[in-house]
Order: C-alpha cells, then structure tokens, then sequence
C-alpha cells in the first residue's frame, strides 16, 4: 500500500480525479491510485468536445477488467478537448495517468471549486485511509 | 493465449451429406416457399448422432457445476439444484403444455403457479406477487415501474430520486436508470451498513420531496444484516418513498424474516439462486415480485387468479400455508392430498383458474407467463421442503457461511468481523506478499479443484473476494474448502509465482481479461474450414 504516485502541483476530488489548472482551461485525468485499484483499463468513453458541464457533472466513464466508473468534474464550463487517443489505448491511463492518460480539457470561468479540492497530501492521506 | 481448439466446432467435425436422422418420406403436398423467404447461406452442421454426444460430452467434461463440487460464488446462491425438480419438470403433462393452450386445458399448471404465487407471497410477508419477470435484473425493473407509477397516479410523478447504498447490485443503478429515473447514492458505515447520516440528509433536505424510494438488498451484498433496517424504512416512508428489496439474498432470511413485516413495498425473488432452479448456463432465471397492498394494482400481469369460484368449501384457506403445524412438513392444505387438486370433496366443483392482468398493471415483461418451467421447480423445492425444512435451508446456509468465516478470519482479513447471513467477505492479500491479488488466489483454487468465490465486488472492499458455501455443502467440504485456502496463503508467502501463473491445472490456462474485455469477437460459425 501507498507506493501510488502523487504530483504535487495538483488538485485531487475524492472521486480520484486530478485537475490542472492553466489559464482558465483546466486539464483533467484520473489518478495513480484510481488507476492502480482499478486495473487494466479496457475501455474509456468521453462527452463530446462542445459540450458544457456544470460543476459535479460526469464527463465520462471508464472502464477496467474490475469496474466501471463515472468520471467527475469539478468545474463548469465547455469541454475544448477530449483525449481520443486513449479510445483505442486505453491502457495509457494505467502507463501514464499524468501524462499521457489525461482525457478531457474544460475552459471554465470559475477556478474557485478547485479550491475546495484536496492537495497531494490530502488525497494521499485520503487514499492511506480506504 | 492458446491458440489450439480444446474441441473443434460443431461445424468442423462433419461433412457434407452426414446426417444423424432419417427423415420419413413426405406424406403431405408440397408447397413452394415464396422466393424471397429462400435462403442459401444456411450452413448447419452435418454430423452424425454420435458425433454430436460425443462433441457435448467432451464439452462438458471441460465445464465446473455443482454437480461436482463446492460453488462459493457469492451473491449467485449456487446451491445444489435437486434432480427431483427435474423429473418434476419432465412431467409430459408439464413438458408438453403449449403456452397457447387454453385455460380450460392447462387448469394443473394455472393451479400451481398460483400456489406459487401464495407460497412466495407468504414466505416474504407480500399480499401479491406476479411471476412473469424473466430474472432478477427484470423482477428490479418491474419493481421500480411500479414505484414510478404509484407516485405518478398520487400526482407526486416530480419524485425521480432512487436511494441506492455504495455497497449494491450494479444492477440497481442500472435498473433506476433503465427506469428514467435517477440514483442517488448513499455510503456505508463503518459495520458495512447505511450511513444513517447520509440517508436522514437525504431524506429530511432540500431532496425531500425528489424521494421516489429506496432500494435495499437484506442482508446486504456483505452479506451483513442492515441492523438499522426499521429506522432507514421509516425514514424512507416518512419522506414520501416506497422501499424496495433487493432479494438476491433472500436464502439467509426464509422462515427468519419476512421483509413485507419489516415495511419493504416491494421486492423480487431469484427462484434461479433461493428456491434451486438451474443457474449459470442452466437457466433461464425467474424473477417473480411481490408487493404490498399498495403496489398490487400495477404488478406485471398475468398473474393467476380464480376467476370462477368453485362450488363450496372447494377453495383451501389461504391462511392454510406455512405456519400450520398440523400439516406437517407440507406447505398448503391441497399437500395432505394430491398436489394437483384442491381440497374439494367428490363430487364438488373445483374452482377455475385463469390469467389477469392487475387493474393498473405496468403491463407484460414477457412473452406468455415468465419461464414457467422455473416455477415448476420452484415449486417442486417449496413443497418437497415444507415450511420446516424451508427453515432448516436458512439456518444452514447461514451455519456454513459463518464457519468458513471463523475459520478463514485466522489467515484472511475479514474487513467487518460481525456474524454474517449466508455469505462473507474477505480480502485477497497479504501484506507480506505484496504480488499476490485476489484474482491469484481464486486461480489457485482451481487447482484445488473448487470453483472460485466471487471477485472484486462488493467494490467498496478491496481485492474482495465474496464467498458463499450454501446450505447443501456437509463440514467435510467445507473444511476441505479452508485447507486449500490456507494452503494458499502459505503459497502466497513461499512461492508467490505459483499463484500468479495459475491456473495449472484447468483445460485452458490463465485467460487474457484484458483482450478479451477489449477485442469482442466470439466465433461461434465455421472456423477451421474458413
């Protein structure tokens, strides 16, 4: 337990979702210790780029040999961006959920429930207690 | 993965002109198909009839049941199915009964699907049930048609929410969604029962009155009775909700508790897991529902019904089932006679029996009446059981699951140690083998030759492993069962590569999930020969 890794420049939701924020586009993924419980990702479906959310909305799900999930955002705005690539690579979630994995890109007007969302060492602390 | 056939296809062992029958010659005029129904990319297998045997009997010898041996596949109930439903269904006044008979020629059968309906209905505390769903994913979703419709006729249709715990089914989500309404999810405590908190902000915030109902399984998918289950019903009631059971783990509560006396509205039944109808492979399921007085209006129709009163004294009391020790092990008044008839005299008119559809019923699920076949062996259980051996079913399904338990918590994390009903949950790893998952360890057991428990689910517990002996395993079994698991956990510590590469000893070795979640291709048409 707890060998998950954790980037510290980032927000974390406590339904494992990581964001980033550059400007006012806020980049999202899912991640290491989601990606790590979940096991082989096998497939990931995304709402279309355009399309808006509202805070709390689900942007998409995924889906491993274990469970399939719902994926949150914290923010409200329009989707910019998806991640197509991971439709026919799934498993770069599991390789790279940082990095490579990350799946969509939201441009929002309001940063401010990011603030609500928990640090490295929250979500780790959060995480070490499941 | 292997690329090597096991057995070939069906399609692959004949040849052209092979036939396993000699058609009689034809002794009416022939007619000429219309051209446009005429095909000619028909290809059927041209074998011989022991070709054929011989091609089953090899696939089945590659097959597990629990005809050979232990099941403990939690939340599935894979109990022993006695060979005595069989015959029962093999019966060619059963067996040969055509769905369009008319009622007048298919009395027997109408007579023992309402016994069933009674004996379901008494068994769970319910005024009404109705047979027609054809699994439990269908009995959820009659259920929840039912909810909907009661609130929309009370003119309260804005109530979309469904309550359902972290802990549940998939299928409930699924089913509220299938529904066109929507879950809310609540989290479980630390006993592995609903947060109160959550379900009281629910219930009592500004959701109120979005409460549609709740949607409970009892005991839990833990296998854990909810010991709050009056006070979250209460509560579900006082917001203007109905409650559903989940009735998947109906065979840890029959002749204990009867969830229409705690205040549940609704539930279904899997005849296919409590009451031994033949499950995984064997099906079809049957997922008949019971309801209170309040949803009986909308069940899924047809149920049965007398429809023409017999002459006097010829209907049996319907008070007359379970609990009356003067009957002995039977289950109705008719049992002290043949099972067929009723208690009327020589001579007296028996009542008539025929199809109905409630007043305001949600409609059909199903062609025809469900799988009727599976409440002929549903039947034949109840009634070869009786109301005491009913009892006796519970008590050891809940016996055996608390044996393992205890015996099985002194190498494995039992994440809630608390008496459990008819299963338990474990977790599959250790800390001081770190490599070793769940998924190891069920391999593993295949060398042992038992069928793997449940894995990964529930999900809240992690590298879960749900196990569910059933109340048909003796002691021996069951202690055979903890010594290859605690084999396996000395495995796990000295030679950890054993577990990961098994199985070793299956007709085929460990599958490749990853490709086949991803690449959907099932070859059921010629192979070898394309």
């Amino acid at each position: 337990m707890g060998d998950w890794k954790t980037p510290a420049n980032l927000k974390y939701a406590e339904t494992d979702e990581w964001f980033a924020a550059d400007g006012a586009v806020v980049t999202i993924g899912i991640t290491d210790y989601a990606q790590d419980q979940l096991n082989d990702i096998v497939y990931v479906e995304f709402r279309d780029a355009g399309e808006e959310l509202d805070a709390g909305d689900s942007f998409g799900e995924v889906e491993s040999v274990k469970a399939a999930s719902e994926l949150y955002s914290a923010v409200a705005g329009e989707i910019i961006e998806v991640n197509s690539a991971l439709e026919d690579a799934p498993e770069t979630v599991n390789a790279d959920p940082f990095g490579a994995g990350w799946m969509v890109k939201v441009r929002t007007s309001d940063l401010a429930p990011l603030g609500g969302l928990m640090d490295a060492a929250a979500y780790d602390a959060y995480c070490d207690s499941r | 993965m292997t690329t090597e056939l096991l057995q070939p296809l069906i399609y692959d062992i004949g040849s052209p002109g092979r036939m396993g029958v000699n058609l009689p010659e034809c002794d009416v005029p022939k007619v000429e198909l219309p051209a446009a129904l005429m095909r000619e990319d028909l290809p059927l297998p041209e074998v011989s009839e022991v070709q054929v045997v011989r091609h089953f009997v090899k696939l089945s010898k590659l097959n597990y049941s629990i005809d050979q041996g232990l099941y403990p596949l939690g939340s599935c109930t894979m109990k022993y199915n006695p060979k005595i439903n069989e015959d029962a269904a093999r019966l060619p006044g059963f067996a040969q009964l055509h769905p369009l008979t008319d009622e007048s020629g298919s009395q027997g059968a109408l007579f023992l699907m309402r016994e069933l309906q009674k004996w379901l209905g008494e068994i769970s505390g319910f005024d009404a049930v109705s047979l027609t769903p054809a699994a439990g994913a269908q009995g959820e979703f009659a259920g929840i048609l039912m909810i909907r419709q009661y609130h929309r006729d009370r003119g309260e249709g804005q109530r979309d929410l469904i309550l359902v715990p972290n802990s549940a089914h998939g299928t409930n989500p699924a089913t509220v969604t299938m529904a066109g309404m929507h879950v809310h999810e609540l989290p479980s405590n630390d006993r592995g029962n609903v947060d109160m908190d959550a379900l009281h902000a629910a219930c009592e915030g500004e959701l109120r009155d979005r409460i549609a109902g709740m949607m409970v399984t009892v005991p839990s998918t833990l296998g854990l009775f909810e010991s709050t289950i009056l006070e979250v019903i209460a509560t579900v009631h006082d917001a203007g909700g109905l409650m559903y059971m989940d009735g998947a783990n109906m065979n840890a509560l029959m002749a204990a508790v009867k969830p229409g006396e705690l205040g549940f509205d609704v539930m279904h039944y899997n005849l296919h897991k409590t009451f031994s109808t033949p499950h995984g492979g064997g099906g079809p399921g049957s997922g008949a529902v019971g309801v209170n007085d309040k949803l009986a209006p909308y069940l899924p129709g047809p149920i049965v019904e007398i429809v023409e009163e017999g002459a006097a004294d010829t209907e049996e009391p319907v008070g007359a089932t379970l609990e009356s020790p003067e009957h002995g092990r039977g289950m109705t008044r008719a049992s002290q006679g043949s099972p067929l008839q009723t208690s009327a005299g020589e001579g007296d008119r028996p009542p008539l029996y025929g199809f109905v559809m409630p007043e305001k019923s949600i409609g059909r699920l199903k062609a025809f009446h469900g799988n009727f076949g599976m409440h002929l062996r549903a039947f034949a259980y109840i009634r070869v059981y009786g109301d005491s051996g009913i009892r006796d079913v519970t008590r050891y399904a809940v016996l055996n699951a608390n044996y393992l338990r205890a015996k099985l918590m002194r190498t494995y994390k039992v994440p809630y140690p608390r008496y459990c009903g008819h299963e338990f949950v474990l977790e599959g790893h250790f800390e001081d083998a770190a490599d070793v998952h769940a998924l190891d360890i069920s391999k593993r057991l295949m060398d042992y030759g038992f069928h793997p428990p449940t894995n990964y689910f529930p999900l809240i517990v992690p590298e879960a492993l749900l196990i569910e002996p059933t109340e048909t395993e003796t002691k021996v079994d069951l202690d055979e069962f903890v010594e290859a698991m605690e084999r396996i956990a000395e495995e796990a510590r000295r030679d950890p590569e054993l577990l990961r590469n098994a199985p070793h000893t299956a007709p085929v070795r460990r599958l490749d999930e990853v490709r086949a979640a991803k690449e959907l291709v099932l070859c059921c048409a010629p192979a070898l020969s394309r």
